[in-house]
């Protein structure tokens, strides 16, 4: 599977400028019956130009991490509960409702999963991306529509003065998801997060989209943070992943290292799941059982009634986050020293898959 | 998970603005289980309708059009003896006025006396009249109309008239329209395309304005405005019956009674009448209420059942000339309507809710 | 967009020519139209004389065709009751009509769209709730029932304003409110549903995302798209404004058309109700396509489809 876009050589635009850190955040939603610990207690950073996958299954909290990020959290049943999140050295759930809007769009964004639904059917693109680029610049409406031509121009829609008038409705998925993208970037945020932004595009789709998101990335020193469910995507687009668990990140570090050496038995399940062409794996692996509900989640191990080398400890308490190298963390007892079970090293054979 | 999105304050502010959601919620959530039940409403229509229509020759103290006119305009019996002061003119503009014309006439029937100022023992202009206006009485509870009838024995037959005819309109209307909707999905072709234009136009145009054409053209009576409103329903059901007989016309036991021999008929009665029945009956009753508030405005507007037949909106329309007068001929068969359609239509929403919940949209 | 204008001027013909179709055929059920002026006293001589001049001594089809023609050259026939030709009748009386129904259909517009996207923008909240207790009362009771409460209320008990008759707008205030009531209950309940939908999704996500304050996010993204579900009803509104015209004028004494076909109604004046009915019909089937377009504008999806 070899593409033109390859993972970036992460000396290239990465510098050690931290833009964006996530402390201990939890985001709880609150219903009548229980209470969804949606995302519960994670800490990550994200340097300039930098790209951080976020990996996990449906339902474990990514979008709601996302949603977060931007204090957009549906109301009033969710609501973030307690953490930090530092961006540009100002932690943004200090700032008021009004301070937020300055925030958002400017200093952060989102790119969404459907391109379908998230433009507006009754504005035409030009109304909708002037829209978006009038929070940052007050100017008069041709200087304005010049700009609309240049953000469509940098995100590869051919003919940009013609396509302005175009209701959504006229425009083909992938380049409905090019104009999201240039919306979200019309304020020239440091960080983006593009929530499953090739999903519900077609293949051959996807790889461009992808590739215009690196391009934008080198040109501007970009922070993305790209949510998905696709290990093959992260082992494209990503500097360091994040695997999320059940409201958790279990472990989280550079690409290279996670996919030479995942620790947790579920990264390792993950990545063993996905099918690799230069390899005959008779069949696809599987992980048995389903994620815990997030309204109802186990004491100890989040994964350990699925995990096939739990022991009783896991059942019993959360277990600490152990860290091995070059900020490649993960929480996992076996990790520990004083570990009884099966040793780390003898879990399914990791793959030996490089960079 | 709730639907509606807001921006959020920081962690602290939420916490405050959490609590004061919760506690709306609740005030919300006893009105909507309120809504949601149907035993207040059902209650509501046993005591308003289906009672009175059932009882009201036992429980109604008087007949529906016995007359009483020395106790014309009696008002509740908890309103007490008025007082009422008039001053004499020349020609009478208010209600504090009487013109001097009328003096004598009042004076003489009894109940007025005169405030004589002048003391010349003669009613002059500026003179005042004073009349007594009686109280009510148990024996009438809810007063009685122009010509001494008794508003609430005439409310307690007139369930029985709203009810009689909404559900002999319904029933025909049901029945018109089922059957035309079986028979278009059936036939297909021509039939179908003939029915559910006209079903269109029909769905299309104001009700009343049909129907008042149609009495206008037949002339009013029971017969023509049971008539007249299932003429104005059949093609709601034939719309909905119709979708629902194509799909089940599709399924494999249609075809297979087909090949048993069955004959087009008794696949209908057989077969797909049965399954469409449910959706029918939560349409009857969504209807119900619609069907009193058109019987109650034609009657109101002289086109339905008319007087001196106990119908609530003749009730209405009656105590419409005397509305400064007698505010209890008019608001109490209004609001006997107000009510029974209300609990009719918490009922059909609750029923369809349980029964048929596409119905939502129809 | 000009097919689009064109096909539904050619849908509302049709309908035209069915509902001419139905009247002129009421007319014909409703049995001789010389029943109502002839008494028995009327000689045969005159009977045929008046048939022939009236053309009911031609079969039906031409009678209808003669019946189109005097329609279409405005010749709508001559009132019984009152001795005058229905198009002048229906010229002195329409004006206070669609007067009285603007101004319905502006309380409508007032006061529901806003309350109804407040009611979803609150959603929950006591504005919200008690938002619903009217929307379904308001669905309970009939127009005539409104009209004589409120007249009693704040007519006869308060005294605040004139009960019945035609003046200035102290007098256009409890008709109107009586016959927007039911339209303000219907629309805020559909303006609120939608206006639900339209907040649920991802665009309006987005805009929240690009930094946009949240009233300009509900009255410029959510109020066009939520407006499109309460509009496609406008049909229905029509027809409650129609139908309660009737009711309200009759009540409240305003001299419009309503109050005409009443009375023309009890006295069994059939030229003068065919007259109305078809007319109404024209004002409705037209506004619908008025209507229709404006849709078409409000959602660009349509006009392109």
């Amino acid at each position: 599977m070899t593409t033109t876009v390859q993972q970036t050589d992460s000396a290239v635009e990465t510098n050690d400028e931290v833009i964006l850190a996530v402390n201990d955040l939890r985001t709880y939603i609150f219903t009548r019956a229980a209470t969804v610990k949606a995302v519960d207690g994670i800490s990550f950073s994200l340097r300039k130009g930098e790209t951080l996958g976020i990996v996990g299954e449906s339902g474990c909290g990514k979008t709601m991490t996302a949603l977060s990020l931007l204090r957009l959290v549906p109301r009033p049943a969710g609501r973030i509960v307690t953490g930090e999140i530092v961006l540009n050295g100002e932690d943004i759930l200090q700032k008021s409702e009004d301070e937020m809007r300055d925030v958002r769009g400017r200093q952060i964004s989102m790119i969404l999963q459907d391109p379908q639904t998230s433009l507006n059917p009754v504005f035409t693109i030009g109304n909708q991306l002037r829209e978006a680029l009038g929070i940052a610049h007050k100017e008069n409406k041709r200087s304005m529509l010049g700009r609309a031509v240049d953000a469509l121009r940098s995100v590869n829609v051919a003919a940009p003065e013609r396509r302005l008038d175009d209701y959504p409705h006229q425009m083909s998925g992938g380049m409905k998801q090019r104009v999201v993208g240039a919306i979200a970037m019309s304020c020239e945020p440091g960080v983006i997060i593009a929530d499953e932004p090739t999903t519900a595009l077609d293949v051959t789709i996807q790889l461009q989209y992808l590739r215009l998101l690196k391009e934008i990335q080198a040109n501007t020193g970009l922070g993305i943070i790209f949510i998905t469910h696709d290990f093959g995507v992260v082992a494209r687009m990503c500097d360091r992943v994040a695997v999320m668990y059940a409201g958790r990140i279990i472990e989280q570090g550079e690409v290279r290292d996670i996919f030479n050496a995942p620790a947790h038995p579920y990264t390792q399940a993950l990545i063993n799941s996905v099918p690799k062409l230069e390899q005959r794996v008779g069949r696809l692996y599987q992980i048995d059982g389903q994620p815990p509900l997030l309204s109802n989640l186990p004491e100890g191990c989040r994964f350990a009634p699925r995990c096939a080398y739990a022991s009783d400890q896991c059942l019993e308490s959360y277990p600490q986050s152990y860290h091995m190298k070059d900020g490649h963390y993960a929480d996992c007892w076996a990790l520990d020293p004083a570990w009884q079970g099966t040793p780390i090293a003898e879990f399914i054979a990791p793959t030996g898959r490089t960079g | 998970m709730a639907v509606q999105a807001n921006a959020p304050g920081g962690p602290i502010s939420d916490a405050a603005a959490g609590q004061s959601a919760e506690r709306r919620v609740s005030v919300s959530k006893v009105w909507e289980e309120l809504r949601r039940s149907p035993i207040i409403p059902l209650l509501i229509l046993i005591i308003f309708l289906i009672g009175p229509a059932i009882f009201a020759n036992v429980v109604a103290p008087h007949g529906p059009v016995d007359n009483h006119l020395d106790k014309a305009k009696l008002p509740p019996a908890w309103v007490g003896d008025q007082r009422m002061e008039q001053v004499i003119v020349q020609r009478a503009r208010a209600d504090s006025e009487v013109s001097i014309n009328n003096v004598k006439h009042l004076l003489a029937s009894g109940g007025a006396t005169l405030v004589d100022v002048d003391g010349n023992g003669e009613a002059n202009l500026g003179d005042s009249l004073v009349t007594v206006i009686p109280g009510g009485s148990m024996e009438f509870p809810l007063g009685t109309d122009k010509l001494g009838r008794g508003v609430l024995s005439r409310l307690l037959h007139g369930a029985r008239v709203s009810l009689m005819v909404s559900c002999l309109a319904i029933l025909l209307g049901g029945f018109l329209g089922t059957s035309l909707g079986m028979l278009a999905a059936f036939r297909g072709g021509l039939v179908d395309g003939i029915v559910m234009r006209i079903v269109d136009i029909k769905l299309a145009f104001p009700s009343i304005l049909l129907a008042l054409t149609l009495v206008a053209a037949v002339g009013s009576g029971y017969v023509t405005v049971i008539a007249v409103i299932a003429l104005l329903l059949w093609a709601r059901y034939a719309r909905v019956v119709r979708g629902d007989a194509l799909a089940i016309k599709q399924r494999d036991f249609i075809d297979r009674a087909r090949v048993a021999g069955a004959t087009n008929m008794r696949i209908m009665l057989k077969h797909i009448f049965p399954n469409v029945f449910n959706t029918v009956i939560v349409l009857a009753t969504l209807e119900v209420g619609h069907v009193i508030i058109l019987e109650a405005t034609l009657s109101y507007l002289g086109a339905g059942i008319q007087p001196p037949a106990p119908a609530w909106g003749v009730m209405a329309a009656d105590g419409r000339e005397l509305i400064t007068s007698a505010w209890w001929i008019f608001l109490f068969p209004c609001l006997a309507i107000v009510l029974t359609v209300l609990s009719m239509n918490l009922l059909g929403d609750w029923l369809r809710d349980r029964l048929d919940p596409r119905l939502r949209n129809v | 967009m000009q097919r689009f204008i064109i096909l539904r001027l050619l849908q509302g013909l049709l309908a035209v020519f069915v509902i001419s179709l139905i009247v002129f055929a009421l007319s014909r059920v409703a049995g001789d139209p010389l029943a109502a002026i002839l008494d028995d006293e009327s000689g045969k001589e005159q009977i045929e004389l008046l048939r022939k001049q009236w053309g009911l001594d031609q079969p039906l089809h031409i009678q209808y065709l003669t019946y189109m023609r005097r329609l279409l050259t405005g010749d709508l026939g001559t009132s019984f009751k009152w001795d005058r030709p229905v198009a002048e009748l229906i010229a002195e009386k329409l004006p206070a009509t669609i007067q009285l129904s603007a101004f319905a259909l502006i309380i409508t517009g007032v006061i529901a769209f806003p309350i109804g996207v407040l009611s979803a923008v609150k959603k929950d909240s006591w504005f919200d709730t008690g938002g619903k207790m009217f929307a379904i009362l308001g669905q309970s009771a009939p127009t005539f029932a409104v009209g004589l409460i409120l007249m009693w209320i704040f007519a006869v008990q308060l005294g605040w304003l004139p009960t019945s008759g035609k003046g200035g707008l102290r007098y256009m205030l409890l008709p109107g409110f009586a016959l927007g009531y039911y339209n303000v209950a219907a629309i805020m309940r559909l303006t609120r549903s939608s206006m639900l939908d339209v907040l649920d999704t991802e665009y309006v996500k987005l805009a929240r995302i690009k930094g946009i304050p949240e009233w300009r996010i509900v009255w410029k993204h959510c109020f066009r798209n939520a407006l499109i579900v309460p509009l496609t009803y406008f049909s229905l509104i029509l027809a409650v404004l129609i139908t309660g015209s009737v009711v309200i004028e009759t009540i409240f004494a305003w001299p419009g058309i309503g109050q005409l076909v009443i009375q023309a109604i009890v006295s069994k004046d059939h030229i003068t109700v065919q007259a109305i009915v078809m007319l109404f019909a024209l004002l409705y089937i037209g506004i619908n396509i008025v209507t229709d377009i404006v849709y078409a504008y409000v959602d660009p999806r349509i006009r392109y489809s």
